[in-house]
């Protein structure tokens, strides 16, 4: 039998997971609708972030809110500048040279802090005060933690939806992932217009990631491989390039890790994941809110 | 190829046997230690796990990320085989087994994902390698986590050259028939290549069930000859190595791969303490030859005979100007 109270816990526990997905499936999503790439160094500026957020709250000691901000900060700068050096150069080449180079640049961030931060697990400074406190609603078990995760959260996607839809840099965005030769020709500013995607998508990573630091309080420098790659499944899952697609992914993804996890073998939680991945890209492609387009000659 | 039975088979025979028998006379008169032993049978293996994921991304422009997961398969096969049955007989039995079951399984996966084009393709090889790998993890007849001890060791230089070069003549004579032509249409422009009456499906599902089998191949070798293998070894990183060779060597160009499977191999010799320092190596290599060398150093260029000829007549022209 399945307890009631147990199965709601793990609802919410589920949507907790999810939104730290949906944040890094955002990203994913955003850059590839407007360059088609998949940006594979995006779960190595997710795990920078996480680390920015730990050295801000545990040697400057600035709190949780300052430290956010800081690692959306940099992680902004981390995303513009592997934009500049890494694939403006290659926004004419073949797609597998691109994704390759999103490779090579997603080792280069990881071992590269491997070498800096040393391999060692390092864990996050305890909260305090009000979102260190936990009740009980009906039976079952919210930290307040995991409500700040949701706020958050919500209120960046917010802020996404607005940035999007009603600014004018957001109709360029949607413009240029539309057709790139076509916004050129009407006075878009196309490079400005990728560059800004890549920094807000990698602002939405570096959030994640103190999120996921302060969550589950050990953080190391590999650990953006794994959420990123089920982020970017999130992403396909809910189809590609659409920004209400990458959010249903990711709360979808985040319910059946942890599912799987509660009810099943936690060790094959992973290859339920990718299982999903293989079924979705056989099945339907373009993603469940995709439409099939054709390809033309 | 169209010489391949005149002179010049005569001159890869004797370069080839001349190779083996250098190798072996140094071997057995001691100079060749058990550690550069080591180290040539990785570069061997490097080898074949390079040229055939070149058939796949080099030659037919399909980029699978799933190498290690083919490798694993092989590698598992041949061990729980040799283990049971400790002969050579059932060596050779476990290794065409492993690249058996390896094929099989690319066959089975390659049919409905290969319909995927280029990123989507190398995201679902990648989640396939990773389910291998977090299935022999959980199974109990491959020993969980811990992997499998005590494999006896069967390969020499002997049968690793055999294979090595069976294998590379393998892939070498399929990229010069007209299967490999359509595969290289495939590569150059898909649509265009249908339009042509190529069955392009058919070629790419081909093309990977015989690089899973090679991976296969390689991955039964690497457990004979080194004892011990477990699931984090044929992890995403073993893909990425193998990925590095094909690229460094050149996409569609069989000695380049051979040629950075040795000079990789020699670089990782030399940095093996600062494993870190490798990757971020490998990292910078994989970008900057991406931005200024797409198709890799040697390009779909290989390196012969003729081409040293070329090179002598260009030079010699120079001089008499």
């Amino acid at each position: 039998m399945i307890k009631i109270e147990q199965f709601l816990q793990q609802v919410f526990n589920g949507i907790t997971l999810g939104s730290i997905y949906a944040l890094v499936a955002l990203g994913y999503t955003m850059v590839y609708g407007i360059i088609k790439l998949i940006n594979f160094a995006h779960g190595g500026i997710y795990m920078i972030g996480a680390y920015v957020g730990y050295f801000c709250m545990t040697f400057l000691k600035i709190g949780f809110f300052p430290s956010l901000l800081s690692a959306m900060t940099i992680c902004t700068l981390l995303g513009v500048t592997i934009e500049k050096i890494a694939y403006k150069p290659l926004r004419n080449a073949t797609r597998i040279a691109a994704l390759i180079t999103a490779i090579g640049v997603s080792l280069f961030i990881e071992y590269g802090t491997m070498f800096f931060v040393k391999a060692d697990v390092r864990s996050y400074p305890a909260l305090t005060g009000l979102l260190a406190q936990k009740f009980a609603v009906g039976g079952f078990n919210v930290s307040m933690l995991q409500v700040l995760i949701l706020v958050i959260t919500v209120a960046l996607m917010f802020l996404l939806q607005i940035t999007v839809k009603k600014t004018r840099i957001g109709k360029a965005m949607r413009a240029v992932s539309l057709d790139k030769d076509a916004a050129e020709l009407m006075g878009i500013n196309v490079n400005s217009t990728i560059t800004f995607t890549f920094a807000i998508g990698s602002a939405l990573a570096g959030a994640a990631g103190v999120l996921v630091g302060i969550y589950y309080t050990s953080i190391n420098p590999l650990m953006g491989t794994m959420p990123g790659l089920k982020a970017f499944i999130a992403a396909v899952f809910g189809g590609i390039g659409l920004i209400p697609g990458a959010m249903i992914g990711g709360y979808f993804i985040g319910m059946v890790e942890v599912m799987v996890s509660g009810y099943g073998n936690s060790m094959y939680r992973d290859a339920v994941v990718f299982g999903i991945l293989i079924l979705v890209l056989i099945v339907k492609p373009a993603g469940l809110l995709g439409k099939n387009t054709r390809e033309k000659v | 190829m169209a010489g391949f039975f005149k002179k010049s088979w005569a001159v890869k025979l004797v370069s080839l046997a001349s190779v083996f028998i250098l190798v072996q006379l140094l071997i057995s008169a001691g100079f060749i230690d058990s550690y550069i032993q080591a180290t040539i049978a990785t570069i061997c293996i490097n080898i074949i796990l390079a040229v055939s994921l070149n058939l796949i991304t080099g030659f037919t422009g399909q980029f699978s990320l799933g190498h290690a997961g083919f490798m694993s398969i092989g590698a598992y096969v041949c061990a729980i085989i040799t283990l049971r049955i400790g002969t050579t007989g059932s060596f050779i039995l476990g290794v065409f087994a492993g690249a058996i079951a390896a094929a099989l399984v690319g066959f089975l996966v390659g049919l409905p994902t290969l319909r995927l084009k280029g990123d989507y393709l190398a995201i679902a090889t990648l989640g396939l390698s990773e389910i291998i790998r977090i299935i022999f993890t959980n199974l109990k007849i491959t020993n969980g986590a811990a992997g499998l001890s005590y494999i006896p060791r069967f390969v020499n230089w002997f049968w690793i050259f055999i294979f090595t070069v069976g294998t590379v003549l393998l892939i070498v004579n399929y990229i010069k028939s007209s299967h490999g032509r359509a595969c290289i249409a495939i590569r150059e422009d898909e649509i265009a290549s249908e339009a042509m009456g190529i069955n392009s499906t058919r070629y790419k599902v081909t093309v990977f069930t015989i690089g899973a089998f090679c991976a296969g191949i390689a991955g039964a070798l690497y457990a004979s000859y080194f004892y011990d293998i477990a699931p984090k070894t044929f992890g995403f990183l073993k893909s990425i190595d193998v990925l590095v060779i094909v690229v460094f060597g050149g996409l569609g160009s069989i000695s380049g791969s051979i040629l950075a499977a040795i000079v990789l191999a020699l670089i990782s010799t030399f940095l093996q303490s600062f494993s870190e320092i490798r990757m971020i190596l490998y990292a910078l290599m994989l970008i900057i030859i991406m931005i200024f060398r797409p198709q890799g150093l040697m390009g779909s260029k290989e390196l012969s005979l003729s081409l040293f000829k070329k090179a002598g007549k260009l030079f010699s022209k120079k001089e008499r100007v």
